[in-house]
């Protein structure tokens, strides 16, 4: 049986705060047999290979997993989950594990992606539903890239399936509860400055 | 039959043509849509991979909505329906959760809603009473059946087999149409990948439609608007990195069953395609 490791206490409790996170403590069953390496779709574009993620946490080694570029390329298919001798759910692993790099800053190797997420529920938030238009544009604004994707554009303008306005639903005021929790993403300029 | 509608945001504008043929082959059929009333955007992967409680709050508002209206809901977007289907899990199994997000909405949700895929709610109509609606055979349809991961995985929550599904075969196999075996119809997109990722995603687009192109299809069908997109839209840009010559037109699956009913092409939005769908509709005689 591995026991959870870690070099330090900060790194043993935030391991465990993944094993919660994602209510596995399953992870720990890990016998590296590899299917959910041998089914990913993008392992080729890894750093670390999912199963390698996963012994990394066994071993404690947070710090490395949280600066990897494998959690950000995840796209979330969950064909490793659905194959896991063991039912480690490990899709939601990669999952906390990005709620946790986002939460302490560390979303360098996976800055597009993060910023994605972000302007989808800024979007989310304002209107209720996403505006599909603004979270592609905003990205562009972000990356400096205007005209990343302009063919694209140019088509979906011309067969009439771009939105220009967005409207908020009635609703809106009870999806924005939703994110008001204390330490919920995409915070009002208020709330940090209460926080 | 009735049955509670939550669309979903892709579906109000870059999958308009997959709204509107759903919308016109349930009426065909006698299935009566009822949009939820004000529903608001499931969160998608941006939501489960930045906060859990959000992942499961925010299509939490959908389904007491759809309790409310004391309905059932279907739901043509694979995302929109793991999505849905994981809150439910959640709000019935996670009392801490589902207390929580019904103090912030001021009401409790009792877990009473189903959550179809439309590919269920099409097939719950009966095989055979679908055949006998098909006044147009797609007999010169050699057609690759795309599920992508979100209708079938995690296991539990899919409406079909996570390896080797079945139900959208089915249904293009009533309409007669000529449907093929092959190894990616689970595979990954890359989804939203492409956007931030945009190599490493055309590359799994890359791999999806040479698999159906070496199969022997001349057309793939799809059940969610995010698969449809990424294949139809991208092809240009896969062979502009790969070098490849891919020109395969993507369906949405109700546009093919629409087509088999005898249903304009232009009513079904297949005029709003990147890859022009022409030829495989005058080869059905469309």
């Amino acid at each position: 049986m591995i026991l959870l490791g870690g070099k330090n206490a900060t790194e043993k409790d935030s391991v465990g705060a993944v094993v919660r996170a994602s209510g596995h403590a399953t992870l720990l069953h890990c016998y590296q047999c590899g299917k959910c390496t041998a089914g990913c779709p993008l392992a080729f574009g890894m750093d670390y290979n999912p199963n390698q993620i996963i012994r990394l946490l066994q071993l404690g080694r947070m710090k490395q997993v949280l600066g990897s570029r494998a959690i950000w390329i995840c796209a979330g298919c969950w064909t490793c989950t659905t194959r896991c001798p063991c039912s480690i759910d490990i899709a939601r692993v990669m999952d906390s594990l990005r709620v946790i790099a986002r939460r302490e800053g560390q979303t360098a190797q996976g800055r597009d992606v993060a910023s994605f997420n972000d302007l989808f529920l800024q979007s989310v938030r304002r209107y209720g539903r996403v505006f599909e238009l603004s979270v592609v544009l905003g990205l562009n604004v972000r990356r400096r890239r205007l005209f990343h994707d302009a063919d694209l554009g140019r088509f979906m303008l011309a067969r009439g399936k771009l939105r220009f306005t967005a409207e908020k639903i009635k609703g809106v005021k009870e999806v924005r509860r939703l994110f008001s929790r204390q330490g919920a993403p995409v915070r009002t300029r208020k709330e940090r400055v209460k926080e | 039959m009735k049955i509670g509608y939550y669309p979903g945001c892709s579906l109000e504008s870059s999958a308009k043509e997959y709204d509107r043929a759903t919308r016109l082959v349930a009426r065909h059929l006698g299935i009566q849509l009822y949009d939820l009333n004000d529903w608001n955007c499931c969160g998608a992967t941006a939501a489960h991979s930045t906060d859990h409680f959000l992942a499961a709050a925010l299509p939490a508002r959908n389904l007491m909505i759809a309790e409310e209206m004391g309905l059932n809901v279907t739901v043509p977007c694979a995302a929109c329906y793991q999505r849905l289907r994981l809150a439910h899990r959640e709000l019935t199994e996670n009392e801490a959760t589902a207390r929580e997000i019904a103090e912030l909405l001021g009401r409790p949700y009792q877990g009473k809603v189903r959550i179809y895929s439309l590919l269920e709610t099409i097939a719950g109509i009966g095989l055979d009473q679908l055949a006998a609606q098909v006044v147009r055979p797609l007999k010169e349809l050699k057609v690759a059946c795309y599920y992508g991961c979100l209708l079938v995985r995690p296991p539990g929550t899919g409406c079909d087999d996570p390896e080797n599904p079945r139900l959208m075969d089915e249904l293009l196999l009533a309409a007669k149409a000529e449907v093929l075996d092959w190894g990616y119809k689970n595979e990954c997109c890359g989804a939203s990948l492409v956007f931030s990722e945009r190599r490493l995603a055309l590359r799994l687009i890359r791999n999806i439609l040479r698999n159906a192109v070496d199969a022997g299809a001349t057309s793939i069908a799809c059940a969610c608007p995010l698969c449809q997109t990424n294949l139809d839209t991208r092809q240009g840009q896969v062979n502009k990195e790969f070098g490849t010559s891919f020109a395969i037109p993507i369906f949405y699956f109700p546009q093919l069953l629409g087509l088999a009913m005898g249903l304009y092409p232009q009513d079904l939005g297949l005029g709003k395609h990147f890859i022009d769908p022409q030829r495989a509709i005058k080869a059905v005689g469309g």
